[in-house]
Parts: structure tokens; sequence; C-alpha cells
């Protein structure tokens, strides 16, 4: 097994072991789903009105629950050091742990996304245009979340930090991710424009993620 | 040969200096023992060594191994730390660590050449100070690098332990390797040379401050 498979092997086996946080990300985005309705009525036409909106808002907010220990836990730990050490790029090696991420946290609620879907009065038609923006649209919130979790990896409790660094980085995301989902759904506008800018936000930031994260790893230890 | 060299060496941390114009060259089979009171700069110098701390001044360059490896690269680095994830098992934490460091050796045999073959399939959670230790030092068998860098190996091994480390690292030097070793107590092994750190440097600031 070569170094990269190894380090995404071993955080998708953590993540799914005790204490690890590949359920916790699903089952955070339903709790936020399921409060919505409550909070808004149950006005059927509503719901399904800002039903892309309140998934794709959840699947954020669920995302960045395991940001804060994507680093910080092989720093703490003493990881970290000998990652450093070891013959690979740290550029390959930080993607190789944002991709652990979004397969234990960024898929799992793509999938969940269609089912939740019907909490909000969504058709089939419109869970499966959110499934598929959020699958376009997640990778880009985990590795935008990996420059944030690189520049915050030495701080004890960073995690609010990290949010408040990473948030408004993901706006656009938001934006456009929900935008698609809304054209794919009413219309008017055509699917094919908003979502070709999602997909290339996430190509974009997975470029640029881990060079950044790597960057803010080698200046910032001490 | 092998030989690691360091020129001129200074750290800085946090705007204080640790200390400065430290030199030092040690061969294949050498043991270098770095002492000095607390805080004289001990784990510092073998971060430095290891790259995951930059130089103030000075470099420190390996020759006679293969040059497309940096010094960091071609170390292995036991420090305070012990690098290991409590849910997974002591096997699965060790193979790991063989991969990511390029190892070519069997990771139960590094086991049981430590004592914890019979924990193999226990998650390291589990394990006391010492045995997390010994696996610490599993590391070093599993993957064949030249340079060792030691930050007080033997810290909470019990005799058998100590002995299993001074003849691991017996090993090592005589497989033409080399060894850093920065130790409080008494060493697992007697060390080739000394590097005094913290009374060295205190001369040298005195002469900077004269000069």
């Amino acid at each position: 097994m070569g170094p990269l498979t190894a380090l995404l092997v071993r955080d998708m086996r953590m993540a799914v072991r005790v204490g690890g946080g590949a359920l916790i990300g699903v089952v955070f985005f339903l709790m936020v789903v399921t409060l919505v309705p409550f909070a808004v009525g149950p006005d059927l036409a509503l719901l399904a009105r800002i039903g892309p909106a309140v998934l794709w808002l959840g699947a954020l907010l669920a995302n960045l629950l395991g940001l804060d220990r994507l680093l910080t836990s092989d720093y703490e730990d003493g990881s970290l050091d000998l990652i450093l050490m070891a013959r690979m790029p740290v550029e390959l090696a930080v993607a190789a742990k944002a991709l652990a991420h979004w397969l234990t946290t960024g898929l799992p609620l793509v999938i969940a996304a269609p089912l939740l879907g019907i909490l909000l009065n969504l058709d089939p038609k419109a869970s499966g245009a959110v499934a598929l923006t959020l699958l376009a649209g997640t990778p880009a919130l985990t590795f935008i979340g990996l420059i944030g979790a690189a520049l915050t990896v030495a701080l004890r409790r960073g995690g609010l930090l990290l949010a408040i660094l990473v948030l408004p980085l993901n706006t656009p995301v938001l934006i456009f991710g929900v935008a698609a989902s809304n054209t794919a759904i009413v219309g008017p506008m055509p699917f094919g424009p908003p979502f070709a800018v999602l997909c290339a936000l996430s190509l974009i930031s997975m470029v640029i993620g881990p060079f950044a994260a790597a960057l803010a790893l080698r200046y910032g230890l001490d | 040969m092998l030989e690691l060299q360091a020129l001129d060496l200074a750290c800085v941390r946090a705007g204080r200096e640790v200390f400065a114009d430290v030199e030092f060259a040690v061969r294949g089979g050498e043991m270098l023992a770095v002492t000095g009171p607390n805080g004289a700069g001990k784990s510092s110098l073998l971060r430095l060594i290891a790259g995951l701390l930059a130089p103030a001044r000075g470099q420190v360059t390996l020759h006679g191994a293969a040059a497309e490896y940096t010094v960091g690269e071609q170390a292995h680095y036991v420090g305070h730390l012990d690098a290991f994830k409590p849910s997974l098992t002591v096997e699965e934490n060790l193979a790991f660590w063989k991969a990511v460091l390029g190892g070519g050796n069997e990771v139960r045999g590094a086991l049981a050449a430590v004592g914890l073959d019979a924990l193999a399939h226990l998650p390291a959670l589990y394990l006391s100070a010492g045995q997390r230790r010994r696996l610490s030092l599993s590391r070093l068998l599993v993957a064949a690098r030249p340079i060792w860098l030691l930050d007080e190996p033997s810290s909470a091994l019990d005799a058998a332990g100590v002995t299993m480390l001074g003849e691991v690292m017996g090993a090592h030097l005589a497989g033409g390797g080399l060894l850093l070793v920065a130790e409080h107590g008494r060493l697992a092994r007697a060390p080739t040379r000394e590097l005094q750190l913290g009374r060295a440097t205190a001369a040298a600031r005195r002469s900077r401050g004269q000069a």
C-alpha cells in the first residue's frame, strides 16, 4: 500500500470506528432539516419552495462538523510531524485526508438528501436535482474547509474560528448550489450554467485547497 | 560514508534564542548524545534536524545518502508524542506508519522485537505509557531510515525495555546508521560523542556580547 492510500484508508477507518465522525454529519443534517417544518409550519407549498435552500444549508453546516478534527487530531498526537517527514508531497497528503473526509462526511449527505427531501415536500425530481448539485458542490465545501483546518491547526479550540473563516468562502458554493437546484425544479433559466459554475468551484478548490493548506502547515508549525 | 553535519546552527522560538553556534558531525555507526538542562533546546535541535522547525541560522546536511530526499525524509523521529490513534489496533497503527514511512520490514516482526506481538489486535487506547513507548520504538524497525532522532526514548520504559532499546540502537549502529539521542537520565547505550547544549550557548552569547 502506498503512503497516500494508507492515509486515505486510515482516516476512513477511523471515521467509522468509535469516536469517529462518519454518521454524526448525517444525523446533524437530519436534525436541521427536521426542525425546519416545525419552525415554518405545515405550509406544504412554502416548504417545497424553500426545500432546496434548507437542504443546502443543512449540508453546508453538517459538512463543517468534522473539519476542526481533520488536521488537529494529527497535530495533537504528533502524527502530522511524521506525515511531514514522509516521502510524499504534503499537498497530496492533505488532499488524501480531505478526500477521506468527503467520502465519510460529504458523500453520506448526498445520499441522505433525497430521503430528507420527503420531509420538505419535495417531489422526486426536485430531490434528485438537489442531490446532484450536492454531489457536485460538497467537494468544494470540504476542500475550502481544508484551508481553514490548516490555518487553525495549532489553535486550541479553533473550531469556531474555523467556521468563521470558512463560511464566507462557502457562500458562492451555496448560491450556485441553490440556484442550480431551483432552475431544475421551477425554471425558467436553464440548469446548465449555474451547475457548470458549481462544478468549476469544486474543481478550483480541489486544486487550490491542498496547496494553500500545505503552505499553511509548513509555515505554521512550530 | 554517511555523515550528518550541522554548521553554525541557531534556533529562535517566540523571539527567544534557544541555542546558537551549534556545530557537530556524526558519521554512520556513531551515536551522538545531546545533553543539557531543561530548556536548553535538545528537543528543538532534534525537530530542527527533522525539518519540523526552520533554523534561524545555519544548516544541516547529510553526505553520502540518496540526494533526492531531505534530511527529514531520511530520518526517524521519536518524540514525546506517540502518533498513534486510540481507535485503531496496535497492528493497524504500525502498518499505517510502515506504509507512510516507506518501510519494507514485517509489522509482526517489529512488534515481536519490542515485545508487543501478543497485543497486536488490541486498540491502542488500552496500552500503558510504557507499551505506547514500545510501539513508538517499533516504528524505527518497520521502515529502514539511516538517521534516528530519539527524544527521551527510554522514558516510561521498564528495565527490560531499556535493555531492548539498547539492543535495537546497537543493531542500527552496526548496520551503519547514525543516532542522535536527547536524554536526561541514563542512556540505553554509551554514546560515541556528546553535544552539550546550554553551557556552550551561554558562552557563545557572552562572546557575541563582547564583540
